[in-house]
């Protein structure tokens, strides 16, 4: 039979989630996919936020989850824009591309 | 009961996270992401949270990664340049690369390390502690959190001039 899930479950899920999605940022050389390792840490620390919650008895973390989720879009919208206005300059997504700080 | 969904999604979120980082078309990268959002919206609803399994549905899964298909689809950039030789390796290529590849590692290793020194701590149970409402989300929201709330509409509309002041074509 499977263990029950401890909070040290929720806490290690939420780690391997986030390693994942460390590691995703630093070895693609895909603008889109980076963004979307970054997307993938950004839950991993939601995951935590509501398994703490959960073990205090509180909703304060669901509301840091929720403003998380608003500041998630931002960041994708304005980071989507800035890989369009790039792509448009250089043909290419791949982040070695853009060295020079003028073009 | 709860335990082997606790199990199945989770082994579903870290396959599907995994698939992300290792597709090299981004639209698959893309929608093996909104698998691994829908398993996590599973586990808040196990953990009690229905509002937030709601949101990350709605406004992730919906929102978010359909803003992410318009564009992979707009560019029309299917695959990643391949590589070649030495910056094919997984452990090859640009000092940067091979530095953070071992960081995020040894953040992984370190991670595991400290929650594993931690107590096994039992969550309450849905009979100790009832499933947090959408009434008392909102009522913290608009009365502990009310200023925090009216900053992020700020935010947002920030986002959006910028976001359409920075895709725009410049006119010459």
């Amino acid at each position: 039979m499977l263990p029950d899930p401890t909070l040290n479950a929720y806490l290690l899920l939420s780690a391997v989630l986030f390693a994942i999605g460390t590691a995703g940022v630093f070895l693609r050389r895909n603008l889109i996919t980076i963004l979307l390792s970054v997307e993938i840490m950004l839950n991993a620390v939601n995951l935590t936020f509501v398994a703490v919650d959960r073990f205090r008895g509180v909703v304060d973390g669901q509301i840091i989850v929720f403003f998380v989720m608003t500041v998630a879009a931002a960041e994708a919208a304005v980071g989507l824009a800035i890989i369009i206005a790039l792509f448009r300059h250089k043909e290419s997504l791949n982040p070695d591309a853009f060295t020079s700080l003028k073009w | 009961m709860d335990a082997i969904f606790f199990w199945l999604l989770a082994a579903g979120t870290v396959l599907a996270s995994v698939g992300v980082i290792f597709q090299r078309n981004p639209m698959h990268s893309v929608v093996l992401l909104i698998a691994s959002f829908c398993a996590l919206s599973g586990l808040y609803v196990l953990l009690g949270a229905p509002f937030v399994a709601a949101i990350q549905i709605i406004i992730y899964a919906g929102a978010i990664m359909v803003l992410f298909l318009f564009v992979v689809m707009l560019l029309n950039v299917p695959t990643e340049d391949p590589v070649h030789g030495y910056h094919a390796r997984l452990l090859g290529g640009a000092g940067p690369r091979r530095f953070g590849a071992v960081l995020s590692l040894l953040f992984a290793v370190q991670l595991f390390l400290v929650l594993r020194t931690l107590q096994m701590t039992p969550l309450p149970t849905d009979a100790q502690q009832p499933p947090s409402t959408v009434y008392d989300i909102g009522l913290r929201l608009f009365r502990d959190y009310a200023f925090a709330f009216e900053a992020t509409s700020v935010l947002i509309l920030v986002a959006m001039v910028g976001a359409i002041v920075l895709a725009r074509r410049e006119p010459r």
